[in-house]
């Protein structure tokens, strides 16, 4: 008889036409350490959303006992009360106060009269950070502390309130190696003090390393649970797990007949906006006329900021790289830049980065090539309503009349919008980031046929996505993106997901690109 | 409102129209009104406020002399407010404006009546220091990054400082006649009078006939994009309504003394920034910056051009707002011009503008500005005392921003 922590069973959670969880079941052995594997959309993240009660009791179909006891979590105070604590990727501190005030933020040791006692945070702050191996001043403020030591810090802000059960969501996903195996080295510790750690992860090493037993989610999924030790497990298990799925009729018929190459990106080299560390490093691809090219990678792999950073530089810093239009050098400094050398980009967040939600369907797809409507400055606003009405066909966008707001469109609708005002801008190059994310079936079936559509009429088209049946399906050729490396480029007749999952999960064997943040002050602690 | 059950399910299956004839919207005026309370809620509730006033001061709010002099009143918090609107959808706000009215006037009367040079020269230079300091403004705000609530506020001290410095602490008066004019000034007798001033009634059927022009031609080209339009009866019963408020109002104005030339500058003002900010490609991006910041500046909106201008052209109104100001109370004072951005930001909330941006009109906040003025000019006229007037003004602005919070709520926004 085993001892679990947790019992999860038939856990099924829906979303307005979307089931993200059907029928899961997981269990966690008291002491151990339990890895959760599975692609970016696959469930995890929401299934850990359901344990810790960010979506209430009642908003779900299943069990959850905790600890014994049948759980009914309102909250996340409730399941932090049961002693539940989770670690999410975005960290959940606050700069500008010290280590000792975040620690014990919301949890304030107090003193006489209510006030708050400091002396005694202080102190207790300290033995925090010597049992996570963090040899900081608890008053230091958490800004100076780099990623790796931040982590620690929300380590040991959940051992302040007696966790009996640790969830790490993607802990080493922006630290570098040696931060990582500073963590993975406390996680050891904490599991012979006892501890139960969840960890949701891409890297398959440190889930080889550390995990005793690993449960693999796919498209919601629990597909199977395995114990680590014992035969060895290697990271083509995993894989095949996670990616074990045929491709069937979900995508439209097409003919590929590339022609010249229109974009080639070379030795492109982009550094994080705040933190010194590359988030993309010396990535080369080209595209032809004509053809579909796939960006496959994890999440934090840089798909997106490799887009982003070549679409006008609007994201981090630039470092380094070139961009040549048809053999020809060009600059792509601003998008306004960018729209004109013929480059678009889809943004995989249409809500916060590719409409204006308060305004109406036309004047979202006019907004990036207003000047074609336009004499003297001044828009044609009825020749606008022509155009939005013309691309209400064709892309078959659901919405009583262009003057609808964007705001109240369906997932797959909005995204049709988007893509029509990039169609609209006349593109050469047409960049889409998880262009289907979200959208249901038919919709996404709608939008292949769209892009099918804009490389038979000779246009370039770099799709980014989580799913990979779904670039199998699209592509002629995917390049794989790890840790902000090209690690590959696979033609899509010799693609199978395995492949592509072991490129994406390779780990860089050079020089590490990430040098921010080093624990070297903390190595003499046990790890 | 039955309009948005449909808009929210996005996908709602709408059976297509005969294509012949011109698609129409409703005809009962009552379902399309309620269909846009949000936007027609402004001009109901002036109505209903001007009514309430004419009741209660047996129509002596109405009477030419009183309807002039409102309009003369609040003409500076209307330019004021044209800028400030456009300030607003775009996001931000602007608190100085105050201070660059009575900044701008300083610098015109002490050019005027201190240094004795023609009153042309005072306007101009006014308009200059507006232009300058909007593009000082401008400069913080867009290229520096700096939250236009600072800069501005910055700004309203910094000018105000330069106020009391360009007048040595003490007002300067009177203009030279030719500078009063343009507050003060009338157009009439151009045709003669017969008891009344035949020019400005000739100027009211123009501005009427040039209404009922455009929205047959805007009529004739939406039918012709295959667009909805009002139904018939609508459309004609608007056209005749604005006629007749104009009329009425032209005909008021040429019992009293005429058309006043503040009165057209403000006209040409509303008329040109109501195209800029509905027909141009600035306006557009002014809406798309306000409305996503995010989105607009990944469509290739230059940001930081857009809100560069958006500050100059603020400083620019403000200029001409000074210049009025001080035409109408003859001279330069240190203290001109205070809270004035107040009644401005007032007057772009109550006329529908949108606290985070995106959304807002010129001609709401006209009315908006309008709709402030009748209620202060009527609680004068009815003898309120002051502090009663500031609380009903404060109560104003608080319950119309609230009312545009519920209906952004209630049509399912966050």
């Amino acid at each position: 008889m085993t001892d679990n922590i947790l019992d999860m069973r038939s856990i099924t959670k829906t979303f307005p036409g979307v089931k993200a969880l059907s029928d899961v079941s997981l269990s966690v052995a008291r002491g151990e350490v339990h890895a959760i594997c599975g692609e970016n959309g696959a469930g995890k993240s929401t299934l850990m959303k359901v344990l810790s009660g960010v979506y209430p009791h009642g908003s779900y179909d299943g069990e959850i006992v905790f600890d014994g006891q049948v759980s009914q979590f309102q909250g996340i105070s409730d399941s932090e009360r049961a002693g539940i604590a989770i670690i999410h990727q975005e960290l959940a501190l606050v700069p500008f106060l010290s280590i000792a005030e975040n620690l014990f933020l919301g949890n304030e040791r107090k003193g006489r009269g209510g006030l708050i006692d400091w002396n005694r945070a202080n102190g207790e702050a300290s033995k925090l950070l010597a049992r996570v191996g963090l040899d900081e001043n608890p008053t230091t403020p958490i800004g100076q502390l780099g990623v790796g030591k931040q982590q620690l810090v929300e380590i040991a802000k959940a051992l302040s309130k007696d966790v009996k059960l640790l969830i790490l969501d993607e802990p080493t996903a922006a630290l570098n190696d040696t931060d990582s195996e500073h963590l993975l080295g406390l996680l050891r510790q904490l599991r012979t003090e006892g501890m139960t750690s969840i960890m949701i992860s891409h890297k398959l090493n440190e889930i080889e390393a550390i995990a005793d037993t690993t449960t693999i989610i796919r498209d919601g999924r629990s597909i199977e649970t395995f114990a680590m030790a014992g035969e060895a497990v290697s990271q083509e298990r995993i894989i095949r797990g996670m990616v074990g799925r045929d491709l069937d009729s979900r995508f439209p018929d097409r003919t590929s007949n590339p022609g010249a190459e229109v974009l080639r990106i070379e030795d492109w080299t982009v550094r994080h906006p705040l933190q010194d560390r590359l988030v993309v490093d010396g990535a080369s691809l080209n595209v032809r006329a004509g053809e579909v090219i796939g960006i496959a990678g994890l999440m934090g792999a840089g798909r997106t900021e490799l887009a982003m950073s070549v679409f006008g530089r609007s994201y981090g810093r630039y470092v380094g790289g070139q961009l040549y239009k048809a053999g020809t050098p060009i600059q792509a400094r601003s998008v306004q830049e960018a729209i004109r050398q013929g480059i678009a980009y889809a943004t995989e967040d249409r809500k916060k980065y590719g409409l204006n939600l308060i305004d109406d369907i036309k004047r979202n797809i006019s907004a990036a090539a207003l000047d074609k409507l336009a004499a003297r400055g001044f828009v044609n606003a009825q020749e606008e309503i022509r155009v939005a009405e013309d691309s209400k066909k064709s892309m078959n966008i659901k919405a009583p009349t262009v003057m609808s707001l964007t705001g109240k469109l369906s997932g797959g609708n909005q995204q049709k919008v988007v893509l029509s005002k990039w169609i609209y801008s006349d593109p050469d190059v047409l960049i889409l980031d998880e262009p289907t994310r979200g959208i249901d079936v038919g919709a996404k079936f709608e939008i292949y046929t769209i892009i099918n559509r804009l490389v038979a009429a000779g246009k370039a088209v770099i799709v980014i996505s989580s799913e990979l049946p779904e670039l199998l399906g699209i592509c002629d050729r995917i390049y794989t993106l790890a840790f902000g490396r090209i690690t590959g480029e696979v033609d899509v007749a010799d693609a199978t997901q395995e492949r592509l999952m072991s490129l994406m999960t390779l780990e860089k064997s050079t020089a590490t690109t990430g040098t921010s943040t080093t624990l070297d002050d903390t190595q003499e602690h046990p790890a | 409102m039955s309009g948005t059950g449909d808009l929210l399910k996005g996908a709602a299956p709408r059976t297509p129209k005969a294509p012949s004839g011109p698609k129409t919207g409703s005809a009962n005026p009552l379902v399309a009104m309620s269909q846009n309370l949000r936007t027609s809620g402004i001009y109901i509730a002036f109505v209903l406020v001007v009514a309430l006033f004419a009741l209660l001061t047996d129509g002596l709010s109405l009477s030419p002399g009183n309807i002039t002099n409102i309009l003369l009143q609040y003409s500076y918090v209307l330019v004021l407010a044209i800028g400030m609107v456009i300030v607003i959808i775009a996001g931000h706000i602007d608190l100085s404006v105050g201070s660059v009215v009575a900044l701008t006037g300083a610098v015109s009367a002490k050019i005027v009546i201190s240094g004795g040079q023609p009153w042309w020269v005072g306007i101009l230079a006014a308009l200059a220091v507006g232009l300058v300091i909007g593009a000082w403004q401008g400069f913080w705000v867009a290229f520096v990054g700096i939250p236009a609530f600072i800069v501005t506020l910055a700004g309203m001290l910094l000018f105000r400082g330069l106020t009391f410095y360009v007048l040595d602490n003490v007002s300067l008066s009177p203009f030279p006649a030719e500078y009063t004019q343009v507050s003060t000034g009338f157009l009439n007798g151009l045709l003669g009078g017969y008891g009344y001033d035949a020019f400005t009634l000739l100027i009211g059927v123009l501005a009427v006939v040039g209404y009922a022009v455009s929205q047959v031609r805007t009529r004739i080209a939406r039918t012709r994009y295959d667009q909805v339009v009002d139904a018939m009866p609508l459309f004609v019963l608007r056209i005749v309504l604005v006629g007749v408020v104009v009329m009425a109002l032209a005909w008021q104005l040429a019992h009293s003394r005429g058309l006043p030339v503040v009165l057209i500058i403000l006209a040409v003002l509303i008329l040109a920034y109501s195209v800029v900010t509905r027909s141009t490609v600035f306006g557009r991006q002014v809406y798309a910056i306000g409305g996503n910041l995010a989105a607009a500046q990944l469509s290739g909106v230059n940001v930081r051009k857009v809100n560069f201008w958006i500050f100059v052209n603020m400083g620019f109104l403000a200029a001409i707002a000074g210049v009025i100001f001080s035409s109408r109370s003859n001279g330069a004072q240190p203290s001109a011009g205070n809270s004035f951005e107040l009644d401005a930001i007032a007057a772009a909330f109550i006329g529908g503008a949108a606290v985070t941006g995106g959304i807002g009109t010129v001609r709401g906040a006209m009315v908006g500005g309008l709709l402030v003025g009748v209620i202060s000019n009527g609680m004068q006229l009815l003898g309120l005392e002051q502090y009663l007037q500031q609380v009903i003004k404060g109560l104003v602005l608080l319950l119309a921003v609230a009312f545009d919070v519920y209906n952004k709520r209630r049509a399912g926004g966050r």
